[in-house]
């Protein structure tokens, strides 16, 4: 089966009435999968024999009304840690990495029974816009084999975008939900930095990186995003906020009425025509369900992603010195001493992409420059910071396009780093400010015919505005109805 | 494109300090290619930072303690552990040897 004509609430209450049995389910999900996969490619390891495990378990113990995730099949991004299922950040770093933990998120849907299928595909350890950068293959657009799915949650995303199942994990560093999310026509949610915890999340740049999920439908999103959240004491970031029940608020009566919209003119002027005529018709939608909508600027926009490729390689310069060819991970087996071990590991380890991201951190926090690049770019982190705080003072929700452009051809841009880093000129502020921000359908390209995202931002834990705008958003527009044709044009 | 923001010389010596290699053409393309981004860099440094805090992280935490308490892992664990190391043996992980017994001075 597909997920495209149900949703959480619907599958629940066929597994409670025993319309289905989990066990059916997830058979009917992986066969799913697999007759699709070899096209789209969105999994690194397909899990089936822990998956009916689960599902039989799940049978075993019967599903009563409160456990809505019980038997739901779903998917995990491949740098989340899975207790005895094989983890690689699509690195060859990790090519036979199996944890010995699992991640906090993983731990909250196994103790709600969900049925993790498998780990889906993403740019080596999620540094990349496309998939391109994954160490094992390319995953392609459901919408278009010829296109990428973004990145770089790509995986998660084409899997959600092909039916394989209802929602999958992602993490976001720089846009890496939102981006592929747009690309694919689903939604795509980065909560509050601090909202949910990153144990167990192999680490990139740690004061960004923030798990999410990417879904079909919005309150599922909320319902999912809840169930991962809360404080953690293995992450002394994590949150002591408390974590609201957002879908419950997601219902007939939901309004945006009187709703206070800013659009920055930079996340509008720039647009390619064909996404720009799409973010139009959306706004005047969401005119049309009476909020207001006014032109605000975020004046230091451009500096986003200059700013956050020096920050945020310069984390991972430091995250990414645990890969030293020692304790586990690929070892160059020619390595003849200490610095040998070390050096020729990482060097046939690592990628091209993760190797320039090393390079431009350790530049960036090396004597001499550390002044010029990574504290001015803090500096910038707070200038950007700044500008959305300024904005929240008058308006309620931020909103423009996720992407400037819609999903590009498989190999158009990855011989040319910078251009594929302008594609997140979009999403990046979002986590220099640590803000929640989804993307959600709002239509598609004339031009290509690709799905377009909206992109809506708002307050430091205002998680509700920004869902339930997007439901009113959904529940009055079909856009998220559309589905690709796989293997035909659309 | 020549870069104009970093030399071969200083993309040799940040390899370095990151333990990486790069053979000689992939060192040329890499040199080109990080002064092309290093150039996009240098977009922010006429931003008027004057007096402006660095920002290093979006949290709302302060401090986070906790009981300093050990936490024994379990010889299972322990097990799990060493199978993803690289080479083992006998409970332990075994690397090339390091001291060079040549310039052992005893």
């Amino acid at each position: 089966m597909d997920f495209y004509q149900t949703d959480l609430s619907q599958l629940h209450d066929d597994l409670v009435n025993k319309k289905i049995s989990a066990t059916e389910l997830t058979r009917e999900t992986l066969d799913h999968i697999k007759g699709n996969d070899d096209q789209v490619k969105a999994f690194l390891t397909l899990d089936e024999e822990g998956a009916m495990k689960q599902a039989q378990a799940v049978d075993e113990a019967g599903i009563s009304a409160d456990q809505l995730l019980a038997g739901i099949p779903l998917a995990v991004k491949d740098n989340i840690l899975t207790k005895g299922l094989r983890t690689t950040a699509a690195s060859k770093m990790l090519e036979n990495f199996t944890p010995v933990y699992d991640a906090t998120v993983v731990e909250k849907l196994k103790q709600a029974g969900y049925v993790n299928v498998g780990k889906t595909n993403l740019d080596e350890f999620a540094m990349g816009s496309s998939t391109e950068n994954s160490a094992f293959f390319t995953t392609h657009n459901p919408w278009d084999l010829t296109r990428v799915p973004g990145g770089s949650s790509g995986g998660s995303a084409a899997a959600v975008a092909a039916g394989d199942v209802l929602g999958a994990l992602g993490t976001d560093t720089g846009g890496s939900i939102r981006m592929p999310a747009s690309f694919n026509g689903i939604v795509g949610m980065k909560p509050t930095y601090g909202r949910v915890s990153r144990w167990g999340i192999i680490a990139f740049g740690s004061s960004f990186d923030q798990v999410g999920w990417l879904t079909r439908s919005v309150k599922d999103n909320a319902y999912l995003t809840a169930l991962i959240a809360g404080n953690d004491e293995h992450d002394t970031t994590s949150s002591l906020k408390e974590v609201p029940d957002w879908a419950a608020q997601l219902n007939d009566s939901t309004s945006i009425k009187g709703l206070k919209i800013a659009v920055p003119k930079e996340y509008y002027d720039g647009l390619r025509a064909d996404v720009k005529a799409v973010i139009k018709a959306a706004l005047d939608h969401l005119e049309s369900l009476g909020a207001t909508v006014d032109e605000v600027s975020l004046p230091h926009t451009h500096d986003g992603v200059p700013a956050y490729y020096i920050l945020a390689s310069s984390e991972a310069s430091s995250n990414l010195q645990r890969y030293d060819g020692i304790r586990y991970g690929y070892r160059a087996p020619e390595a003849k001493n200490l610095e040998e071990v070390y050096v020729k590991s990482r060097s046939q380890g690592f990628g091209d992409e993760v190797k320039r991201r090393i390079m431009l951190g350790t530049f960036s926090l090396s004597a001499g420059f550390y002044d010029a690049y990574f504290n001015k770019a803090a500096k910038v982190r707070r200038l950007i910071s700044d500008d959305f705080t300024k904005v929240f003072k008058d308006y309620d929700l931020i909103v423009g396009a996720t992407g400037a452009s819609t999903a590009f051809k498989i190999g158009a841009e990855i011989d040319d780093p910078k251009t594929m880093y302008m594609n997140d000129v979009l999403t990046v502020p979002v986590n220099m400010a640590g803000l929640p921000a989804m993307s959600l359908p709002a239509g598609f390209s004339a031009e290509d015919g690709m799905p377009v995202g909206l992109q809506l931002i708002g307050k430091p834990f205002d998680e509700q505005t920004i869902y339930n705008t997007g439901y009113v958003f959904e529940q009055t527009t079909d856009f998220h109805q559309k589905t690709p044709q796989l293997g035909g044009q659309n | 494109m020549m870069a104009s923001k970093i030399t071969e010389q200083e993309v040799k010596h940040v390899a370095e300090l990151a333990k990486l290699e790069f053979p000689q053409a992939e060192l040329e393309q890499f040199t080109t290619q990080l002064g092309s981004i290093i150039d996009m860099f240098e977009e922010i440094a006429n931003e008027d930072t004057d007096g402006v805090e660095p920002m290093t992280n979006a949290t709302d935490r302060v401090n986070a303690m906790r009981e300093d308490k050990a936490v024994k892992a379990s010889p299972e664990e322990t097990a799990a552990l060493l199978k993803n190391a690289p080479d083992a043996a006998d409970g332990y992980i075994r690397v090339p040897v390091i001291i060079d017994e040549s310039e052992d001075g005893e």
